[in-house]
C-alpha cells in the first residue's frame, strides 16, 4: 500500500503538534504534513483544519495568508477536517469579536456560551456552569462513517467558550449538551468538523482520526 | 445517564516523583486519566533540556492533555514546552513576582494553556474567618497574598484553569482542604483543581461534591500501586459523580 499525505493547515494559531502527532499515531501509513504551502495542502489526500485562540486572529489569518482559498479547494473533493476553532471556522459567521464573518461552508452561526450559563437537565439542573467549557463530554452521534468502531455517547475532550449552531439539523452528526445543546460534529459530503479535540481524547479521539485517514469523502 | 452531559470527576495525576514519568504517563493513560500533570520540582537551568525531551517522549505516546510546570518564567519557557507537546503550562511563583507575566502568557498562548497553580496556607486561627496565604519556596515564605482574592486576580488577567495545592494537606493523607477548595472554586468562573491531601478514594469524591472541584489530583495514591484510576473513577462514579469511564 502506498503511503498517503495528510496536510494540517499551519495558519499560525497555536500549536499543531499535538495533532500531527496523534494523526501519525492514529495511522502510521499516512505522512503528516504541517504546512502553510498551498501546493503541498493541494496535493495531500486529507487535509486538517485546526484552529485555537480567538475567531477575528484566526480568521484574520486565514484570508492573510490565503488559506480561504485553498479551503475552498480542498472542499470541493478532498476528505476535510475541522478541529475546534478550525469547525467553527466553517460557519458562516461568529458573535464572537462583535461579530466575525467565517468561510460559510456551513449555515448558521457560533455563538457564546454566555456568562450566566445554567445546567438545565440532568443531576446537575439549576447549577452554574464555568465558561469555557472544559472537559470531557459525552458526544451522541448521528450515522456517519466518522463514527466506525466508537461506541456512540463516548467521551471526548472539549476547550470551548463557543459553540456551534447549526442552521441545517441533517448536518448535525454528533451532538453535545453543556447547559444548552450544540453540534459537537457536523459533516456534509467530504467535510467533517468536530468542537472536541480528537488528539485529545484518548482511544475514541485516536479512532476518530483513524476513521478521518481512512474515509475516502463518502458520507 | 443523560447523553452529553459534562464530566465534573476529571482525574488527574501528577507524575513527579514515581520513576521514569515516561512509562508512569503511559501507564496512567492506560487506566484511564483524563489528564496528565507534570510537575518538574528540580527545574534548574540545568534540567531544562531533560524536561522538554521528557516532555516530548510523554507526549508522543499520551493523548490526553498534558500540563507542564515547574520552573515556568518566561514566554520562552512556555513556547518551548507547548513545542514540546505539553497543552497547558502552569505557572506558579513567576506569577508572584511578576503578575503581568500571566497577562501577556494569555495574551500570547490563550487561556486555555495558562494554568496558574497557588500554593495555599491557611493562616487564619481558630475561630476566626477563613483566611488562606500563598507561601513560596516550598512552603517556608509567605507572601501576604490572600489565596482567593489571587486567584481571581490571575484568572481576570488570563489564566484558564487554578491548580489549587493546600500546603497544609500535602502529604498527609487527611484529604483535601475542602473549605479552601469551595473558596476558590465559588470565586472564579474557570475550573478548579484540588490538590494536596488525597488519602483514599472517598477523598477525590469529596473534592468534587464538597469542595466543588471541577477536577481533582492525586499523586501518591496511585504512585504506589494502592490504587488504579480506573479504581478511583469507578468509586467516583458511585457517589454520582460522572466520569469518563
Amino acid at each position: 500500500m502506498t503511503s498517503k499525505i495528510c496536510a494540517v493547515i499551519d495558519y499560525g494559531m497555536g500549536n499543531l503538534h499535538s495533532a500531527s502527532k496523534a494523526l501519525e499515531h492514529a495511522h502510521t501509513n499516512t505522512q503528516v504534513i504541517v504546512t502553510s504551502d498551498p501546493e503541498t495542502i493541494l496535493k495531500a489526500d486529507h487535509v486538517v483544519l485546526p484552529g485555537v485562540g480567538a475567531m477575528r486572529d484566526c480568521m484574520g489569518e486565514i484570508k492573510r495568508m490565503g488559506v480561504d482559498q485553498v479551503v475552498a479547494e480542498v472542499a470541493k473533493t478532498k476528505p476535510l477536517l475541522g478541529i475546534c476553532v478550525g469547525m467553527q471556522a466553517l460557519m458562516h459567521h461568529s458573535e464572537e469579536n462583535g461579530g466575525v464573518e467565517c468561510l460559510k461552508h456551513f449555515d448558521g452561526e457560533v455563538k457564546y456560551f454566555g456568562d450566566n450559563l445554567i445546567e438545565t437537565q440532568g443531576t446537575q439542573t439549576g447549577e452554574k456552569l464555568k465558561v469555557p467549557h472544559m472537559g470531557w463530554n459525552q458526544v451522541s452521534q448521528q450515522a456517519h462513517p466518522m463514527w466506525n468502531d466508537i461506541e456512540d455517547n463516548s467521551r471526548f475532550y472539549f476547550v470551548h467558550s463557543y459553540y456551534v449552531n447549526a442552521q441545517n439539523k441533517n448536518q448535525i452528526k454528533g451532538h453535545g449538551h453543556y447547559g444548552k445543546d450544540f453540534a459537537a460534529a457536523i459533516g456534509q459530503d467530504n467535510i467533517f468538523a468536530v468542537q472536541f479535540h480528537p488528539e485529545k481524547s484518548h482511544t475514541a479521539g485516536l479512532q476518530l482520526l483513524k476513521n478521518f485517514l481512512e474515509w475516502d469523502g463518502q458520507a | 445517564m443523560d447523553n452529553g452531559r459534562v464530566v465534573k470527576g476529571v482525574q488527574f495525576v501528577d507524575i513527579r516523583d514515581a520513576g521514569d514519568p515516561v512509562v508512569v504517563a503511559k501507564r496512567y493513560d492506560e487506566q484511564g486519566a483524563d489528564e496528565i500533570t507534570f510537575l518538574d520540582i528540580t527545574a534548574s537551568h540545568h534540567g531544562r533540556d531533560t524536561t522538554i525531551h521528557m516532555v516530548e517522549a510523554i507526549a508522543e505516546q499520551v493523548f490526553i492533555p498534558l500540563t507542564v510546570g515547574g520552573g515556568i518564567r518566561t514566554v520562552e519557557d512556555i513556547r518551548n514546552m507547548l513545542n514540546a507537546g505539553a497543552d497547558k503550562t502552569a505557572i506558579n511563583s513567576a506569577a508572584i513576582y511578576n503578575p503581568e507575566f500571566v497577562k501577556e502568557a494569555a495574551e500570547k498562548f490563550g487561556s486555555q494553556c495558562i494554568v496558574i497553580a497557588i500554593d495555599a496556607k491557611k493562616v487564619s486561627g481558630e475561630g476566626e474567618p477563613n483566611k488562606w496565604e500563598i507561601f513560596t519556596h516550598g512552603g517556608r515564605k509567605p507572601t501576604g497574598i490572600d489565596v482567593v482574592e489571587w486567584a481571581v486576580k490571575m484568572t481576570n488577567y488570563g489564566a484558564g484553569e487554578v491548580l489549587l495545592t493546600s500546603m497544609d494537606q500535602d502529604g498527609v493523607k487527611n484529604g483535601f482542604d475542602i473549605e479552601l477548595t469551595r473558596a476558590v472554586s465559588e470565586a472564579v468562573n474557570v475550573p478548579v483543581i484540588a490538590s494536596g491531601g488525597v488519602g483514599n478514594l472517598q477523598h477525590l469524591a469529596d473534592g468534587v461534591t464538597e469542595g466543588k472541584a471541577d477536577a481533582v489530583l492525586a499523586a501518591s495514591i496511585f504512585h504506589f500501586g494502592e490504587h488504579t484510576v480506573q479504581e478511583a473513577k469507578e468509586h467516583m462514579q458511585s457517589q454520582g459523580i460522572e466520569v469518563r469511564l
